[in-house]
């Protein structure tokens, strides 16, 4: 075997099951899921667990889908159930508010992630602040960071660097990145920011790059990784956890997660609630290839079923349209306006 | 031809020489019930105090203190007032004892909140002098809460206002929850929902996307949709005439309980581009509650 590039490194592994997984469950899994999954992830050794809404702290709502429980009750449910792992919490400003980070606070996450588009890390600021202030670790989360050049998300990244984000995100979010398009965006992030700024990556499976992206990334300089049991998440899913475990324990790098336990995490709790095997399907695989917000895709599945277009299609004009994460609501507005444009060509 | 037919237009001022400001600037200019008297700012290069001087305003650089000496000399009646939120409540102290309406484009709220279509006769018949403009996403959405809710009970009702990044300011994204705090409680207090939610997306495409808001109300019991249908249409004809860029473009549409409307909304293109609706909707309800409240004054109704 030839040398590992990893070996020895230390990485933090996040788990997104219960965030990002909460997507393909359409915001509907239980307490006792939550609290099962959770406990086995933080038996397994998982450092970091996040609980949240799919579209993060006051995401329950009539656009992203209510949730079963709020976020207050699930943050409760599995707070005081972890032995070593510690809870995150992602919030999206515009969607959550201060008030929504004062609550996690309460019910006792140690991570805040703020999340904003990549072009837009300034409207954190008042987020990453009320963060710092309450002792939180304090994550910026690009999201959607395959639409913009390195050096434009190295300016974001500073912006959030200097509104008191400890660490810094190049989030995937339509895992439409390549290995070497992250390679380079992590790589100027870390020779750019301050040498005590971590940086982390967010990957999305839907070209199957999640595997080779998250090492590429830890390559480049990243230390914490989101990845996700069985790989539940939005679209194709995220980093499968277990998978990636397998592969950093192969390149001998230092994550202190156990393989056996996370494979029965993957198999036993999490594959059997899915409402339908997360995989690379058609319409994870347009998300991936176009550049689409990876959330989109049972929107876009639902609308074209109601109005009898392909979700394809929708999905492929959503990228056109450059729209971002949070747009759900243009997804059923785009589904009547080309249902019309259909009825109009075939009526003409 | 003679104008001397029509009333004199009622002398009015603009404090803060920015982005909103001076698009008002040029919608008052057309109105034909008020007249832009002074234009107020802080920073004397600013471009649009020097737009305003040289459309023939009477400008200061020194904020309201500029102002005060002139208020009664000029005539000044109502005084738009698009600083900050601080700022306003600075400015507010000042005018209070004054003989004038102050219409807020800021995030203050010391006034009470008005969406003109739906509550400003009301407040105009109740006297009062402060009137807060709540948020562009609040202008372009609260109308059809209001539209729906005046047909039967809303439980909930959700908006989500999407802007183009370069149209949202400063102050905007300094403090993004204020919008979405302040948006919601119009949605409930005016629109009539019984509990709200508002989020606000920030979009970068280029060329920018014009404004569009997505406004989705749960009915209370199964909604009638006919009714509903004919009152966001009258609606939307309400707002149009003084926001002729807001448009229906899908909708009502209705799933169970569920009740969503798609609306675009285009600006003048006055000073900011017609991309920037969110920012044209503000000036134009403002314009249009300075004008209604002059007309009223002017007929002896509002005092």
């Amino acid at each position: 075997m030839t040398a590992s590039t990893l070996a020895g490194r230390q990485v933090v592994l996040h788990d997104m099951s219960l965030r990002d997984g909460m997507h393909p469950k359409r915001h509907q899994i239980t307490l006792e899921q939550m609290v099962s999954v959770a406990t086995a992830l933080d038996a397994a050794g998982v450092p970091l667990i996040e609980v949240s809404h799919g579209d993060g702290l006051g995401g329950s709502s009539i656009t992203y889908g209510f949730g079963l429980h709020g976020d207050r009750d699930y943050l409760e449910a599995v707070v005081p159930k972890m032995t070593r792992a510690k809870i995150s919490a992602l919030l999206l400003p515009g969607i959550g508010t201060v008030d929504d980070l004062k609550m996690a606070a309460d019910c006792g996450v140690a991570t805040i992630r703020i999340a904003t588009h990549c072009t837009e890390a300034d409207v954190a600021a008042q987020h990453l602040g009320a963060a710092r202030k309450l002792g939180l670790d304090t994550v910026g989360f690009l999201m959607m960071a395959h639409m913009i050049p390195p050096d434009a998300l190295l300016a974001q990244a500073k912006r959030l660097e200097a509104d008191g984000a400890t660490t810094v995100y190049v989030t995937d979010s339509a895992g439409y990145l390549l290995p070497a398009d992250v390679t380079a965006r992590i790589g100027l992030l870390r020779a750019e920011l301050r040498p005590d700024t971590a940086i982390g990556f967010h990957g999305h499976h839907n070209l199957g790059m999640g595997i080779a992206n998250s090492i590429a990334a830890i390559e480049a300089g990243a230390v914490r990784i989101d990845a996700s049991a069985a790989g539940l998440g939005a679209g194709a899913g995220n980093t499968p956890l277990e998978v990636l475990v397998a592969v950093l324990d192969r390149m001998g790098a230092d994550h202190g997660c156990d393989l056996y336990r996370v494979m029965d995490v993957a198999e036993d709790l999490i594959v059997p609630m899915m409402d339908r095997p997360v995989r690379i399907d058609r319409d994870a695989l347009i998300l991936g290839y176009a550049g689409v917000y990876s959330s989109f895709l049972l929107f876009a599945q639902r609308a074209g079923a109601r109005y009898g277009v392909s979700p394809r299609d929708i999905l492929v004009e959503l990228g056109r349209r450059r729209t971002i994460g949070g747009q759900e609501d243009m997804i059923e507005d785009l589904a009547l306006d080309m249902a019309r444009a259909a009825g109009e060509k075939i009526g003409s | 031809m003679s104008t001397s037919a029509n009333p004199p237009r009622v002398p009015v001022a603009i404090i803060g020489s920015g982005n909103i400001g001076t698009d008002l600037m040029y919608k008052l200019r057309r109105s034909p019930v008020l007249e832009p008297r002074w234009m107020v700012g802080i920073d004397a290069a600013s471009d649009g105090l020097r737009r305003a001087g040289e459309l023939g305003l009477r400008t200061t650089a020194d904020g309201v203190e500029g102002l005060l000496p002139h208020l009664v000399a000029d005539g000044i009646r109502v005084v738009f007032d698009a600083t900050s939120a601080h700022a306003h409540v600075q400015n507010w102290r000042r005018l209070a004892e004054h003989d004038v309406l102050v219409v807020d484009l800021t995030p203050a709220a010391v006034g009470p909140y008005v969406i003109p279509p739906v509550n400003l006769g009301a407040h105009l018949d109740g006297g009062a002098r402060n009137v807060n403009m709540v948020t562009c996403g609040g202008q372009a959405t609260v109308p059809m809460v209001a539209a729906v809710s005046r047909v039967q009970p809303v439980a909930y009702a959700e908006i989500v206002a999407t802007v183009a990044s370069r149209s949202a300011g400063p102050g905007t994204r300094n403090n993004i929850d204020e919008f979405t705090r302040t948006t919601a409680r119009a949605v409930e207090q005016l629109g009539g929902a019984r509990r709200g939610k508002a989020i606000i997306i920030l979009n970068p495409a280029e060329p920018p996307l014009i404004m569009r808001d997505t406004i989705h109300c749960l009915t209370v019991d199964d909604p009638d949709v006919e009714a509903i249908t004919t009152s966001v249409r009258a609606m939307i004809r309400e707002v149009q005439r003084y926001v002729p860029g807001y448009a229906l473009k899908n909708g009502p549409i209705v799933d169970g309980r569920r009740v969503t409307v798609y609306v675009e909304v285009e600006g003048l293109g006055d000073y900011l581009p017609p991309y920037a609706g969110n920012l044209d909707i503000m000036t134009a309800a403002a314009l249009r509650t300075g004008e209604v409240w002059a007309e009223r004054a002017r007929s002896g109704g509002a005092r």
